[in-house]
């Protein structure tokens, strides 16, 4: 589930702005460190931390898309493969060196730690909470996009630049906002996800495939999409690892290929 | 006249140091980068601590000179290179180090056609020994810490179930274990190995959990695989449901335990090295170790793979007081012993040219506020890999 | 990166393009002891030419390549070490084949789709294609990699030695039949056929032109290349491990390819010597800078300088001779 918070980032940054952005990764794993410093280090409390996972890394990617992204939303997608690449080689030497190579403790607060009974089987509380968290999360970010001004503005953003502005979007400041708030989702799933998934340097490049993955089986640019996805990815991942521990890992690939050459622009996504 | 007095004098003495000075290069090879950076660090201190306690014990005139390579983790493609450009480029006489099987096995053959005797300071798979005639280990074998806890298990326990790493190492410990525990009459109830990079270990310890085994035998790499289990076993309620975890001391290192928290308390362990070990030598080892590194660093098997490595180095060259011959070089490592390693008494076996040590049975306590392992007992002196032995009597 | 030339261009050599085998064969005699990084560039070189091929020239992007260049390490691997196969042309012959079916299986497959679906797919591809040598451990050695490889000398006379001469000398012949490969390629109906896929795919569908056939043509041709690249690094490291595979050596010769100049056949010569060079001088020192300035430079390339070293060099050095040479334009 954690996959679909850091996901959904993704696709809100890919989808609605065209941009694809492999380092989405990063801003999850500097949510993380950022989560796990302030958790650890200065005694922060759990949800302060989150909300500062989230709030920091929005900050740190509004600077990174001005300099450095909005350059290339014209570039045709090699460009942005190779930039995006450049910048997970650049954080991983920054995460090292700052951090070392080592992943950051974790502690979780008690009142998520231990179990809880669900339905008659006990469940790891932390998991539990995840996935009601990011049920909470999908319902908000679609009441915001779907129900909003906002919503609407990114839509239409999304869908014809041009026609937008001229009615007076203004565009470069919406598609900021939309990519901070893609990347702010990433940090706070880093952060979530920083006691299950050890964050360390090489972190975006580990997961990289799982964030791809899940982004282009739910469809870009869509919202039911990546959670669906995870949910039915994660879901089928875990019990193939129970059932048939042997191929574990090939379900995830497999499917995706399955899925993508049924419906190449996934499960929800618009066909381009 | 005076001149060539001169001339035959500077010359003498240029000839003079050039016969005392020598320096002998050797080979370092660690994992500085990549996913398990930081256990290189732990092998290079060792050794350096070593070195620099111990200078004075050179032969007079003689000095090392250690290149330091990095084989940027498990990469037998990345370490046979950097060996090669070790023994072509820059001519060392020695190599040593390796953290990871994978790169010690491609690195052998080297060795052989070289003509290079090869210090391993950590690999641990049992059959790496016998890819050369000039390999000797100083570091462990899986089979070392497994067996002897099969051994042990079956004593306490009816049944057990074994989750491994799907590599070398993990496969030794789970063969290991699993014979010697059913030698003793117990039964393992499955093995399951799992990938090595798994982020998510729920599914594996859910299946545990089902299966309701006494006890259950884990091996991964050092470091934060392990703390990742931990995690999951509590989490999951496998403690509670009664089940006891086990492995080979690599699932609780010393350094790794600080970050493990309460998960940790009571795992009890068989390995060749605690940093706790309650023995003059290591405590003599702890204590400079902190003197040099910081009163929080602790040292690790790693270190002292990287400690008792050089101890075995520097015997070669002052047996042959700095002029190594590859063959000698290896005659005298066949031989090598050492009593007062921090581990305990340490030797090599001459016919497979393995570590011959102890094996301690540890659990995890809290001692003054901190997690270590504390040696219980001494479960076996002078314990010959076992799966070299056992391949004997076939 | 402007449009020039094209391939009613001159398919004659021009002088400067002797330049890389005989500065080759002045390491050769000069370097006795950086020949095995020689001929680790020499493969690297091999590799990034068939990613030119599709990536710079008929304008598919993929991340999997790796998938291909594994194969072909592995194949000759195991011939030798599970099959006892000794015999160099054999072995490479094989890893050739492999590599050629897998890519026209999956090509045929996969190439229906474009862009994203497209990169993901080849992501998902060469990701199986590890997690089977990973899981496949009785045949591939799995996380400990596959030892035991020999390969017999060359024609019997030329044994693989510990300096890396006959390895050099080797992958340098090999090297140079795959560059003529490609060069025949580029320079005929075929290669203009390439340009206009990436230029403009609408248009050749219009003009009839099969364009899915060709798509799955090339990208097999290429796999063949990568195949035996992974072949040749095989025998001459006499081992293959699991970091052949995944997504880490696509990553690393993608930048290789962009930092010399994607879409130009000698960009893929001088990325890999400039990265490998690069690489074994600093990477040693400075593990942790070599990764953000790999990092910055890709970023820098992509921003300022899209057309590569081989693009810089071009704008600087007006040489028309340069410019009329085999290169694809590109965005």
């Amino acid at each position: 589930m954690i996959l679909y918070v850091i996901s959904v980032g993704l696709s809100v940054t890919m989808g609605l702005m065209g941009f694809i952005n492999l380092a989405h990764g990063v801003f999850a794993m500097a949510g993380g460190y950022v989560f796990a410093t302030a958790l650890g280090r200065f005694g922060v409390p759990f949800p302060v931390a989150l909300v500062l996972a989230f709030l920091l890394v929005s900050l740190g990617s509004v600077v990174l898309e001005r300099v450095l992204y909005s350059r290339l939303y014209a570039a045709g997608e090699l460009a942005q493969v190779l930039f995006t690449i450049g910048l997970i080689f650049m954080s991983v030497a920054v995460a090292r060196a700052i951090y070392g190579t080592i992943a950051p403790p974790v502690f979780l607060p008690d009142y998520l730690k231990g179990q809880v009974p669900v339905l008659g089987r006990d469940f790891p509380t932390y998991r539990v909470f995840l996935i009601a968290f990011s049920a909470i999360l999908i319902l908000s970010l679609w009441f915001g996009v779907e129900r909003t001004r906002w919503g609407a503005m990114v839509r239409a953003a999304v869908d014809n630049r041009a026609m937008a502005q001229s009615v007076g979007i203004n565009t470069r400041r919406l598609f900021t906002l939309t990519f901070a708030l893609g990347s702010g989702l990433a940090g706070l799933g880093g952060g979530l996800g920083a006691d299950i998934i050890a964050v360390q340097p090489s972190y975006a490049f580990e997961h990289l495939v799982f964030f791809l993955i899940v982004v282009a089986v739910g469809g870009l640019g869509s919202l039911r999409g990546p959670f669906i996805a995870a949910l039915l990815l994660g879901i089928a991942d875990t019990a193939c690892k129970y059932w048939v521990p042997q191929f574990g890992a090939f379900l995830i690939y497999v499917a995706t290929i399955g899925i993508l050459l049924w419906r190449p622009q996934g499960l929800f996504g618009v066909r381009a | 006249m005076r001149t060539v007095k001169f001339l035959l004098a500077a010359a003498l003495a240029v000839a003079a140091s050039g016969v005392f000075a020598q320096t002998i290069k050797i080979g370092f090879i660690s994992t500085y980068s990549g996913l398990n950076a930081n256990l290189g660090e732990y092998m290079e201190r060792g050794m350096r601590l070593y070195m620099k306690l111990h200078e004075k014990d050179l032969p007079p005139g003689v000095k090392l000179e250690i290149l330091v390579r990095d084989d940027t983790g498990p990469n037998p493609d990345k370490a046979r290179q950097v060996a090669q450009e070790l023994i072509v480029r820059d001519k060392v006489q020695l190599l040593t180090g390796v953290i990871f099987t994978p790169n010690a096995m491609s690195m052998a053959p080297l060795a052989t056609e070289a003509k290079v005797p090869f210090v391993i300071m950590n690999a641990g798979t049992a059959v790496i020994t016998t890819r050369s005639p000039y390999i000797a280990r100083l570091s462990f074998t899986l089979w070392q810490s497994s067996y002897p806890l099969g051994t042990w298990a079956a004593r306490k326990y009816n049944t057990a179930y074994t989750l491994v790493s799907d590599f070398g190492p993990g496969h030794d410990a789970e063969q290991a274990f699993s014979q010697a525990f059913a030698a003793g009459g117990g039964k393992v109830l499955a093995s399951v190995r799992v990938p090595l990079q798994n982020p998510d270990w729920a599914a594996y310890m859910q299946r545990v959990k089902d299966a309701k085994p006494d006890t259950l035998m884990v091996f991964i790499p050092a470091g934060k695989t392990a703390t990742a289990v931990m995690k999951n076993f509590s989490e999951l309620g496998l403690d509670k449901a009664g089940i006891k975890l086990i492995g080979p001391g690599d699932i609780t290192t010393d350094e790794e335990l600080v970050n493990m928290g309460d998960a940790a308390l009571g795992v009890t362990t068989m390995f060749h090295y605690s940093a706790a070990g309650n023995r003059p030598a290591n405590k003599a080892f702890v204590a400079a170790w902190k003197k040099e590194y910081g009163a929080k660093a602790v040292p690790n098997f790693i270190s002292v793979g990287g400690w008792d490595g050089m101890d075995a180095i520097f015997h070669v060259i002052k047996a042959q007081k700095g002029k190594l011959d590859p063959n000698k070089t290896m005659e005298l490592l066949k031989n090598y012993k050492n009593p007062n390693s921090p581990r305990g008494p340490i030797s090599i076996d001459p016919e497979t040219r393995d570590i011959v040590q102890n094996e301690y049975l540890r659990e995890v306590r809290r001692v003054g506020g901190e997690l270590v392992n504390v040696e219980l007992e001494t479960f076996a002196t002078a314990l010959k890999d076992p799966w070299k032995e056992l391949q004997k009597k076939k | 990166m402007t449009h020039a030339g094209g391939y009613s261009a001159d398919p004659r050599i021009r002088w400067p393009e002797y330049l890389p085998w005989i500065a080759a064969l002045a390491a050769f005699f000069l370097l006795p002891e950086y020949l095995s990084l020689g001929a680790r560039i020499l493969i690297f070189i091999l590799f990034a030419l068939s990613l030119d091929l599709i990536l710079g020239y008929a304008g598919i992007i993929t991340l999997g390549h790796s998938a291909f260049f594994g194969l072909g390490a592995y194949v000759a691997g195991i011939l030798s070490a599970k099959l006892g196969v000794t015999d160099p042309f054999v072995q490479l012959a094989a890893a050739a084949a492999a590599a050629g079916v897998l890519g026209v299986v999956t090509g045929a497959v996969i190439l229906r789709t474009r862009a994203l679906t497209l990169l993901m797919l080849t992501l998902a591809i060469t990701s199986i294609v590890l997690e089977i040598a990973n899981k496949a451990s009785w045949l591939t050695g799995g996380a400990d990699g596959l030892s035991g490889v020999q390969t017999a000398p060359i024609l019997g006379l030329f044994k693989f030695d510990l300096f890396g001469k006959t390895a050099f000398l080797y992958c340098l012949a090999v090297l140079f039949l795959g560059w003529w490969l490609v060069r025949r390629l580029i320079y005929s109906p075929f290669g203009a056929m390439l340009t206009g896929l990436r230029e403009n795919t609408t248009r050749m569908h219009a003009i009839g032109a099969p364009v899915y056939r060709r798509l799955v043509g090339v990208y097999t041709i290429s796999a063949v290349m990568a195949g035996v690249a992974g072949g040749l690094l095989c025998q001459t490291n006499q081992f293959v491990g699991l970091n052949v595979l995944g997504f880490e050596p696509s990553g690393e010769l993608l930048v290789m390819l962009i930092l010399g100049g994607v879409g130009r056949i000698y960009g893929a010569f001088v990325g890999p010597v400039v990265y490998l060079i690069a690489q074994d001088l600093l990477a040693k020192q400075f593990p942790e800078y070599w990764y953000f300035g790999i990092g910055s430079i890709l970023v820098l390339v992509v921003l300022f300088a899209p057309g590569g070293i081989l693009g810089l060099i071009e704008k600087w050095l007006p040489l028309s001779r340069l410019k009329s040479s085999a290169r694809a334009s590109a965005r």
